[in-house]
């Protein structure tokens, strides 16, 4: 930008630029405020085939501003949501998020709500020096560590870990198979749980994939019939994972059937109908609420933000709306320590801890940025057309 | 050379069923209703082409929009399905046959590809509006006669499945005695190999278009109704369905109605017993690999007359 102006005009800018950031920024123990709002930005795929991931993060933000503005902002300061659509493309999320950091100078950047995105977005973040706190699940964000990213939900390393250890424990099996999506989410699942499972005696003996739009997987499903696997792992979100279960029963196979945690939804019981029942996968506990103990902070977190969204949208809490949530609440929170400075925040955001949010209690570290564990997860089986939990 | 081709596909299904019986035969019987699906599909592809040389990228569009409204009628407000169905194909044809008097009749003097380029437009606004209307999750249509599956020599096959089967051996047989019995189709076919002449003798090209686009639209409509208990309805299932019934028309030779529904069926065998046979993953690229050898030694199709490619 600073090209366009002749050689004086750079100058004087740059005497602004640090006259202004000696204001702004300052130095010394004091927390320095905006002079009129905190503004955070966020990235999210509010279209596009993302669409039902960006959505609700984007209304939880949306009520998380109002919330804190209502309540007198942070400590005084009223903070604003600045929130750009990347149409479920990484490239455009690029585009998106240079735009925040150099137009907007927000604090920090949320987002996006893809893996893929997401991941687009890590360079820029890193090389802006501006935190990322983002809402996607893929492993390979935050493993190795980037000193710039966060995340909010568990990670797909957390869903694998549940779903061997109820292989391991409930079911008590020792050959599987897996059956996953074609995709990055699918084929990142069934790669760590390939490598995962020889860990604990379980030996993968099929390992099959189908496409996102594909309407019929028997074949597939009969190659496994012929192996001597005792379980069957899918991998995938709706619809594909339904579209298995019909083809399950209609096959008459009668082994195991363990979703990934991008079925719990009440949509995959709508498509599966009867053949959803049996089906057992890892959720978030916000999912159910009554597995968190009654009174305590996390369960009174939860059952507040559901409340709050149902009477602003009139819609139930889903997974997505509460990592837009805890992000929000988690960059919120560490403002009130750094003020407005983003490598401050960035220092304030790793050194939360025991921080109760919705999608569970966060304790970031130098070497943890995925701030949940495998404890904020459980087991869901369906029944009859309902969740019950798994102990 | 069609017969040719058949023997080495019933070669392959004999192979299949001898050396993975039941197996092999649940394969089959599975890729047989997912070719129909695409058979119907190219269907529509293949009627406005031989009337009218363009094709219509909007035809998976037809199908899915044929799906969405039968689940806002027969799922959402109770409607029986036999009225659903025909409600559904009435206003998905009605929107066929509007965009055709709108976007290209207007168009008839200038080149097919403007149209071609027309009709992808067409595909996106569909598909914005159905999300717009819809939003984006899948959404169930109960099968129309149970999920009880039915076992046949080892193989199952849901009840839905014979939907699939008689209505496309219904379409495929109605559209075929209209082109070739009817004095409108026979003009029809006349109109898109000469409009020129056809006009000389009192063949109304204008007229031929319409009637194109009216059943390209009812048969697309009437193909998402009838699959979508099997394959869940979306907004965006329009754009796989037109991509595989293209390429299942090709197969076949683009204008022939026969041709369609034998390279849909051959399409979904292939992509079946490729799945089943190689690792998964390359299903789709085995099944698109033969379609173009087999387009390599028959560029016309396999039932596609010469002509239709020097045309």
């Amino acid at each position: 930008m600073r090209k366009r102006f002749g050689m004086g005009a750079s100058i004087v800018v740059l005497a602004l630029f640090v006259a202004l950031s000696i204001t702004t920024f300052g130095c010394g123990t004091k927390v320095q405020k905006p002079k009129d709002f905190y503004k955070i930005g966020a990235v999210l795929s509010t279209s596009g085939p993302a669409a039902p991931l960006g959505q609700p993060e984007q209304r939880s933000l949306a009520l998380l501003e109002e919330k804190i503005n209502s309540e007198g902002g942070i400590d005084g300061v009223k903070v604003k949501f600045i929130i750009e659509d990347d149409e479920s493309d990484p490239a455009k999320a690029t585009v998106a998020i240079n735009k925040l950091i150099k137009q907007e100078n927000v604090v920090a950047v949320i987002g996006s709500s893809t893996t893929g995105a997401t991941l687009a977005m890590v360079p820029v973040t890193s090389k802006e020096m501006v935190t990322l706190i983002c809402c996607a699940a893929g492993t390979k964000i935050t493993d190795p560590v980037n000193e710039w990213v966060f995340r909010t939900p568990p990670t797909d390393s957390m869903a694998i870990a549940k779903v061997i250890s109820y292989l391991e424990d409930v079911l008590e099996v020792s050959k599987i198979a897996i059956l996953h999506d074609a995709n990055a989410f699918g084929t990142g699942g069934a790669d760590e749980l390939q490598a995962k499972a020889p860990d604990h005696d379980i030996e993968v003996v099929a390992r099959e994939q189908y496409g996102s739009t594909d309407t019929d997987m028997t074949a597939q499903l009969t190659k496994i019939q012929q192996t001597p696997a005792q379980a069957v792992v899918v991998w995938g979100t709706n619809p594909g994972p339904a579209s298995i279960a019909k083809n399950m029963q209609q096959l008459g196979m009668t082994i195991p059937y363990i979703g990934s945690h991008g079925i719990a939804n009440k949509k995959f019981i709508e498509l599966g109908g009867s053949a959803a029942d049996g089906v057992a996968f890892p959720a978030g506990k916000l999912l159910f609420p009554s597995s968190i103990a009654t009174g305590s902070d996390w369960r009174n977190a939860v059952d507040e933000f559901s409340a709050a969204y149902k009477e602003k949208y009139e819609m139930d809490i889903d997974t997505f709306a509460a990592h837009g949530w805890d992000a929000g609440l988690i960059i919120t929170d560490a403002l009130k320590r750094s003020g407005n400075d983003p490598i401050k925040l960035r220092d304030e955001i790793e050194k939360t801890k025991d921080f109760v949010a919705v999608d569970g209690i966060y304790t970031y570290s130098p070497t943890d940025h995925d701030g949940l564990n495998v404890d904020d997860l459980l087991m869901i089986k369906i029944a009859n057309g309902a969740w019950t939990e798994v102990k | 050379m069609i017969y040719g081709s058949a023997t080495v596909f019933t070669l392959l299904l004999v192979v299949t069923l001898s050396i993975k019986g039941s197996t092999g035969l649940q394969w089959i019987v599975s890729g047989l209703t997912v070719g129909s699906i695409y058979a119907l599909v190219a269907m529509g592809f293949s009627v406005i082409y031989s009337s009218t040389r363009v094709i219509n990228f909007a035809q998976g569009e037809f199908s899915m929009l044929g799906g969405m409204l039968m689940y806002t009628f027969a799922s959402k407000a109770g409607v029986p399905v036999p009225l659903a169905f025909i409600l559904s194909v009435i206003i998905v044809t009605l929107l066929g046959a509007g965009f055709e008097r709108l976007a290209v009749h207007p168009l008839r003097y200038s080149s097919v590809i403007t149209v071609i380029i027309v009709t992808i437009g067409f595909s996106i606004f569909l598909r914005a509006v159905a999300k717009w209307i819809w939003g984006s999750d899948p959404v169930k249509i109960a099968s129309f006669s149970g999920d009880k599956p039915i076992r046949f020599l080892g193989a199952a096959l849901v009840p839905q499945s014979f939907w699939v089967f008689g209505f496309t051996a219904l379409a495929v047989l109605l559209v075929f005695l209209f082109f070739n019995r009817t004095i409108v189709g026979k003009g029809m076919t006349a109109a898109a190999a000469n409009p020129d002449a056809a006009s000389l003798v009192g063949i109304s090209t204008s007229t031929s278009s319409l009637i194109a686009w009216t059943i390209a639209a009812a048969l697309g409509a009437a193909a998402g109704i009838i699959i979508a208990p099997i394959k869940f309805a979306a907004y965006s299932v329009g754009t796989m369905l037109g991509l595989k019934g293209f390429a299942a028309a090709i197969l076949g030779g683009l204008g022939s109605a026969p041709g369609a529904v034998v390279g849909g069926l051959i399409l979904g065998v292939l992509e079946t017993i490729a799945a089943g046979v190689f690792p998964s993953g390359y299903k789709d690229a085995v099944a698109f690999l033969i379609l173009i050898l087999v387009l390599l030694a028959w560029p016309q199709g396999l039932l596609g007359r010469r002509q239709d490619v020097m045309a």
